[in-house]
């Protein structure tokens, strides 16, 4: 039974749930978000630094699970030379591919690492740990000031 | 143990039986709602085959059973909870709405600015934000008394709480979030000496033990039928007469008004007043047929056999380096709270269902006691009077192998 576990729980997600990359604040950051999963009570921050609509740097805050914590970290890693119309693409794309809602034109190879996440669809309750990253990213992004939640 | 046969019992209870990712279900989540015996999935069943009427109104057989059945499940509620009265039995959708009707009815003809509703650190949602609701719309205030680190509530604290201005006293018979049992009875004593009345919040309460309504002293107490062994949608406010006889009504419609002109409406006696439009039937009946259940068991020996199997299951929790139990507060009941260090609740929420046993996991809508309690979320194992050593074996072995993938 461990091995229907271990389909979400992969190693890539275990090790960056434990030891996110890109965790704390950005003392230059120029865009952030935070997001909310109600659900929970997990807690997301994203810090931005943008350079016209690149983004240089990437980092983020909060408490969660092992998946929330994994997703935000592997996100922050993907981020930095990105142009802002890529991000867009890309958090459409991960996003599609953890619910599998609009996911047929995703290209999981150009995804990465990312598309471990894939494995979260047969877990619904916890696509929202998934996502919660990405919904405060776009926050972060559209210097949205509210906190945002994964409803 | 021999007056409560629990493999007997389990066999009452059709839902437990199964097979969950591959496992016998252990099921360790009756706090957030209990399974049901046959007799009330029965009973509810039979209802819509045979019956199915609207109550109070028909002449006609099938609304002349419906209504015999519908006011016999009132009574057997009253006999459950020792109510003087079937008039005191409210039929609500559950504790929360129980608890909205009190502090919207009894609220907005009795309180007013400067007026204090005293509340406890562990109370659930559903009895803090009705309250914050009321004082917004009154100008009333509420007071919070504080609790010990081992869940139980600061009595010497909550007593100095109480003063000529508290006039409602909202606090949980027993904590969902920590199992913690408050000394209701004498709460009642301490804010009646005050002239205040008190609302018990007996969702998490009346399933682990004999409530008797009078000899407790309680103004109005609150439940859900469906962590009672009944349905969901059904919970019963049980009010004093007297206080209910003064309240206005708070949802108008049919069925809670004596007589109806544009220029007046003149409104039923209580029950009826507090029961507008078409309540519940089945799921009254269904609730009716759960105490009845309740009531071919000895519940004293079913308290023991649920005392134990918590006992149990605490001490093999506490083995397992790296688990700390949240909420030891003597004499608590139902609920094994605990944080596994290293591991986010959420993540071992998910591995303990793939070994087939269901828990709790979150803030619990608790979100107060939670702070209180330094911990931004739990995972909860609760009883029901099913559980047994055994379920509390596989639980623990689950969480050594869960602790194993994460760690």
């Amino acid at each position: 039974m461990m091995l229907d576990l271990r389909s979400l729980y992969q190693e890539t997600i275990l090790e960056h749930g434990k030891r996110p990359r890109n965790f704390g604040p950005l003392l230059d950051a120029t865009h952030h978000g935070r997001g909310h999963n109600p659900l929970c009570g997990d807690q997301c921050t994203v810090h931005l630094k943008l350079d016209g609509d690149v983004i240089t740097e990437a980092r983020f805050e909060g408490l969660g699970c092992a998946i929330s914590t994994a997703s935000a970290s592997l996100m922050t890693e993907a981020l930095p030379g990105m142009k802002l119309a890529d991000v867009e693409r890309l958090s459409h794309d991960v996003r599609a591919l953890v619910t599998g809602e609009g996911d047929e034109g995703v290209d999981r190879d150009q995804l990465g690492k990312l598309a471990i996440f894939e494995g979260v669809r047969s877990f619904p309750m916890r696509v929202k740990c998934a996502t919660l990253a990405w919904h405060t990213l776009t926050a972060a992004i559209h210097q949205n000031d509210n906190l945002v939640t994964t409803d | 143990m021999s007056r409560f046969d629990v493999e007997a019992a389990r066999f009452d209870f059709p839902t437990l039986h199964q097979k969950v990712k591959g496992k016998d279900l252990v099921y360790l989540d009756s706090a957030a709602t209990a399974h049901k015996p046959k007799l009330v999935i029965e009973t509810m069943r039979r209802f819509y085959q045979m019956d199915n009427a609207n109550v109070h109104r028909g002449v006609h057989e099938l609304s002349e059973r419906a209504t015999l059945s519908y006011e016999g499940a009132r009574r057997d509620i009253q006999r459950y909870l020792n109510a003087a009265s079937h008039r005191e039995i409210v039929f609500t959708r559950g504790t929360t709405e129980a608890i909205n009707l009190v502090s919207n009815a009894w609220g907005r003809a009795n309180l007013h600015e400067g007026d204090e509703i005293l509340l406890t650190w562990m109370e659930h949602h559903s009895n803090i934000v009705p309250w914050q609701l009321i004082a917004e719309a009154t100008g009333a205030v509420i007071k919070v008394a504080p609790i010990h680190d081992d869940g139980s509530l600061d009595m010497e604290a909550f007593e100095a709480l109480l003063g000529p201005r508290t006039r409602m006293v909202a606090v949980a018979h027993v904590s969902n979030a920590l199992g913690t049992v408050n000394p209701v009875r004498r709460i009642i004593e301490l804010a009646h000496a005050h002239g205040a009345l008190v609302l018990v919040d007996g969702a998490q309460g009346v399933p682990h033990m004999r409530v008797d309504v009078q000899a407790l002293g309680a103004d109005f107490y609150a439940l859900s039928g469906h962590k009672l062994y009944g349905p969901t949608g059904i919970g019963v406010l049980y009010g004093r007469l007297a206080l209910l006889e003064a309240m206005p009504p708070w949802q108008g419609g049919g069925d809670m008004i004596r007589v109806v002109t544009f220029e007046k409406t003149e409104y039923a006696p209580p029950p009826a007043r507090f029961e507008a439009g078409t309540p519940n039937i089945s799921g009254a009946i269904g609730l009716g047929a759960a105490v009845r259940y309740l009531n071919t068991l000895d519940f004293d020996a079913v308290h023991a056999h649920e005392l134990d199997v918590l006992r149990y299951g605490t001490a093999l929790l506490e083995q397992i380096p790296g688990v700390r139990i949240v909420g030891t507060a003597e004499g608590k009941v139902g609920v094994i709270s605990f944080l596994v260090e290293g591991v986010h609740p959420h993540d071992l929420g998910t591995a303990l269902d793939m070994e087939g046993v269901a828990v709790r996991t979150g803030h619990h809508c608790a979100q107060p006691v939670m702070q209180r309690m330094a911990v931004f979320a739990t995972t909860r194992a609760s009883l029901g009077l099913y559980n047994t050593r055994e379920d509390m074996d596989r639980l623990a072995d689950a969480l050594r192998k869960s602790i194993e993938v994460f760690r």
